[in-house]
């Protein structure tokens, strides 16, 4: 699932250790969302939208919505 | 693997199984080579060296119920999951062809050791993928 992390986390510049540190969740969970191999489940997805202020739809963008 | 509280639990649980495995191994075939016990003794002599390697299996199922990371608990159970294929498929080929007296019969405790090469197989994937995206 594509998604906006990677901007986000950069405009913090954080890190993907640091990101992973704020969610307690490894650096390559962080990498792993980050590069749309893993979608996180709907607990994690809430807790990357409320680290960064966001609805989940504004960091993950839905595959119905994908051109 | 991430040394994530959960995996370093895992890693102390298998090495104090390893140690125990040997403990127990070493006295088990001695006694049972040289005929030392016998009847329901030997059975409880015998199923002693099993019982570790059946922890290994609880440790691993410890690990994915103890692991908070989803996404090392799917890496986990994709890599469980490869070594349960490769396991079953190697056992369910070796049964038939052995069934057909085309090879030589493989003592049952010989498929949990092709599991845990499997879990070997299961992590080269794991790494695999993980290199291919980074």
């Amino acid at each position: 699932m594509n998604n906006h992390l990677r901007d986000l986390r950069s405009t913090r510049g954080w890190s993907q250790q640091e990101l992973g540190e704020r969610l307690e969740v490894s650096r390559q969970s962080v990498n792993a969302i980050e590069t749309g191999r893993y979608d996180p489940s709907l607990p994690l997805a809430f807790r990357i939208a409320e680290l960064f202020g966001l609805s989940i739809e504004d960091v993950f963008v839905s595959p119905s919505k994908e051109s | 693997m991430p040394m994530s509280p959960a995996v370093r639990r895992y890693s102390r649980r298998v090495l104090v199984l390893a140690i125990v495995y040997v403990a127990l191994l070493l006295p088990a075939v001695y006694l049972l080579s040289r005929h030392r016990v016998a009847g329901p003794l030997a059975y409880a002599v015998g199923v002693l060296p099993a019982l570790p390697v059946a922890g290994f299996f609880v440790a691993i199922g410890a690990y994915l119920v103890e692991e908070r990371d989803e996404y090392l608990r799917m890496l986990a159970t994709r890599q469980s999951l490869i070594a349960t294929g490769v396991a079953m498929a190697a056992a369910t080929v070796w049964g038939f062809l052995e069934g057909f007296e085309l090879l030589p019969h493989m003592v049952g405790y010989a498929w949990p050791i092709v599991w845990f090469a499997g879990l070997g197989l299961g992590s080269c994937v794991n790494a695999l993928i993980e290199r291919r995206a980074a």
